[in-house]
């Protein structure tokens, strides 16, 4: 079973309730770290990392010997990598999808393509949890193929638990994307209101089922919880807005080691996603 | 006309209350929400009136013609997203780079335009805002965020404006390094946590890689005062200039339930006075002053 924890807003709490749902689940789990522009998790698990994959993309590169600049190449992308300017071709690796398609159309063989590095994946355990994380390199604009090589050491028999980026574009979508239930994180504010509903219907164009854990719960007004009854949309938890939850954080506790009455919410949260599913 | 971005690698550290509050104290500039996914600055800055709105067709889409596809598995096989299964495309997936299109032996497969989002110029008053929203699970917002940048800058230029601020996105990815084109001045936002500090050097190692000045700000710095120390040292080591603290106050919530600056709902507050200081030393390091 595949649980993602997301939200369109940052900061509202992913980490902190995909950590303390990790911890508080008895046995049996798997947690992914796809936010791999600014990985978290691992600063609170604390992993013993075993092992260290580094993450290609292929790029195309071409030999001008054999190239004779007829610009089937440049016309093909779609993404404006490969670009003839007289006699001469320059290929733009960080616009580059990766595709393939220039070595298609290539009439002369011209193009082969090369292994570039782009990020690297982590594994390794905390105790009995096992962690998977990946971190794309500063400087690298596309996430993507980290995510994707994160989620290909999901280890289906176990309870996986998804640490997502923030936003709704492509590396939420690939981070949920085949997750079985979304919880989808907010705070009571007018910000995280608005980006709850875009996560809404994100997750529903995808078909993803989904619930609500309110994070921060006091400030603010009410008016997530009247979104959400008016929606249908359950309330799985709420964490109240405390200044010892917020210290505990900044120190790279998770809470639930701390506040031990928290270690049952968390797992009849988990209960209550299974049922939902229901497993 | 200087451009200066407001970033902060991990979300949620006051981003976009910042830059209200900097669009208030400055009423002379054009603002731009580079936050595509999750915009959230108009909720502040209430738009008055919208003076355009274009859609953005920034991607395409595999169109299988079921009337001419034999179901060879060609385009399944040589697609390398995963989009296709069972000769249907799966429009989350496909990235448009038209690969099936080209290997399909019967020419079923056409690729398609989308509407990705939409970009708005309108007008509020503090100033114009160029502003824009991606569609649901549509992709390419580091050519939106390029798009909302180009938009600011023709408007700065018509109103003989000097500034161009920029709210920009969380992460470090393509929108993040689309949002630094053309940019003066970055200043980072962090918070005393020990995700705030892990981000804050992932973010400076990218305004370092580009060579763009960049100035910190510790948001709610009294919650950790320890790591609030880290992040200052650590800034030290790199050479970058922490431009100031900003206390945990709860009336930065209270103006954001108001729909408000906090420098305007507040004024006299700890936190109003210390956002004037940052915004100051900007403008003076801008020349601007």
């Amino acid at each position: 079973m595949i649980i993602s924890v997301a939200s369109g807003k940052g900061g509202t709490g992913k980490t902190l309730v995909a950590v303390n749902l990790a911890l508080s689940i008895e046995n049996n789990v798997q947690l992914l770290d796809c936010d791999v522009e600014e990985p978290n998790s691992h600063l609170f698990i604390k992993p013993e990392i075993k092992e260290t994959k580094p993450v290609y993309v292929l790029t195309p590169k071409v030999d001008e010997k054999l190239c004779d600049f007829c610009k089937k190449c440049s016309e093909f992308c779609e993404y404006n990598a490969i670009v003839v300017v007289s006699k001469k071709i320059i290929v733009f690796s960080e616009l580059c999808h990766n595709c393939g398609g220039c070595v298609l159309v290539c009439p002369r063989k011209a193009i082969t393509e090369e292994k570039k590095e782009i990020g690297i994946v982590e594994k390794g355990y905390s105790k009995n949890l096992a962690f998977v994380s990946g971190r794309l390199n500063v400087g690298e604009p596309r996430p993507v193929p980290v995510i994707n090589e994160v989620k290909k050491e999901i280890i289906q028999e176990k309870n996986v638990i998804i640490d997502s980026p923030p936003g709704t574009s492509c590396p939420v979508i690939a981070s949920i994307h085949g997750s079985d239930f979304c919880i989808l994180v907010t705070e009571p504010t007018p910000f995280g209101l608005y980006d709850l509903k875009l996560m809404v219907e994100t997750v529903k164009k995808m078909g993803i089922k989904f619930g609500v854990v309110v994070n921060k719960a006091g400030i603010g007004n009410k008016e997530v919880y009247a979104y959400c009854e008016k929606e249908k949309i359950p309330i799985l938890l709420e964490i109240p807005y405390s200044r010892k939850i917020a210290e505990l954080y900044s120190h790279g506790i998770p809470f639930t080691t701390e506040m031990v009455e928290w270690r049952k919410r968390f797992s009849d949260l988990f209960k209550t996603v299974k049922e939902c599913l229901g497993k | 006309m200087k451009q200066v971005v407001v970033l902060s690698g991990k979300g949620g550290t006051g981003k976009t209350t910042l830059v209200a509050s900097f669009a208030s104290l400055s009423k002379n500039l054009v603002v731009a929400d580079c936050d595509v996914d999750a915009p959230d600055l108009h909720l502040l800055l209430k738009p008055e009136k919208v003076e355009l709105k274009e859609k953005f067709t920034g991607s395409k889409l595999a169109v299988i013609n079921e009337a001419l596809c034999i179901k060879c598995g060609l385009c399944e096989k040589s697609c390398r997203f995963d989009a296709i299964k069972d000769v249907k495309v799966d429009s989350i997936l496909c990235e448009g780079c038209g690969v099936c299109a080209y290997v399909c032996p019967t020419n079923a497969i056409t690729l398609e335009e989308k509407i990705s989002g939409y970009v708005f110029v309108s007008k509020t008053k503090y100033g114009v805002l160029s502003h824009a929203k991606l569609e649901i699970a549509e992709s390419n917002s580091g050519k939106l965020v390029t798009l909302v940048k180009g938009n600011a800058k023709n408007l700065a230029l018509k109103e003989n404006k000097k500034l161009i601020l920029v709210d920009g996105p969380p992460g470090i990815g393509c929108p993040v390094i689309a949002s630094l084109g053309e940019v003066n001045l970055t200043l980072v936002v962090t918070e005393p946590t020990i995700s705030g500090l892990h981000d804050l050097q992932r973010i400076l190692s990218l305004t370092n890689f580009f060579k763009i000045p960049t100035f910190v700000l510790v948001n709610m710095y009294d919650l950790n005062p320890e790591k609030t120390e880290e992040i200052v040292n650590f800034c030290r080591e790199v050479s970058v200039e922490v431009v100031g603290k900003i206390p945990f106050n709860p009336v930065v919530i209270e103006s954001l339930v108001n729909g408000k600056p906090v420098v305007e709902y507040a004024p006299e507050s700890d936190v109003s006075n210390e956002i004037r200081k940052v915004w100051y030393k900007i403008v003076d390091f801008l020349g601007l002053s």
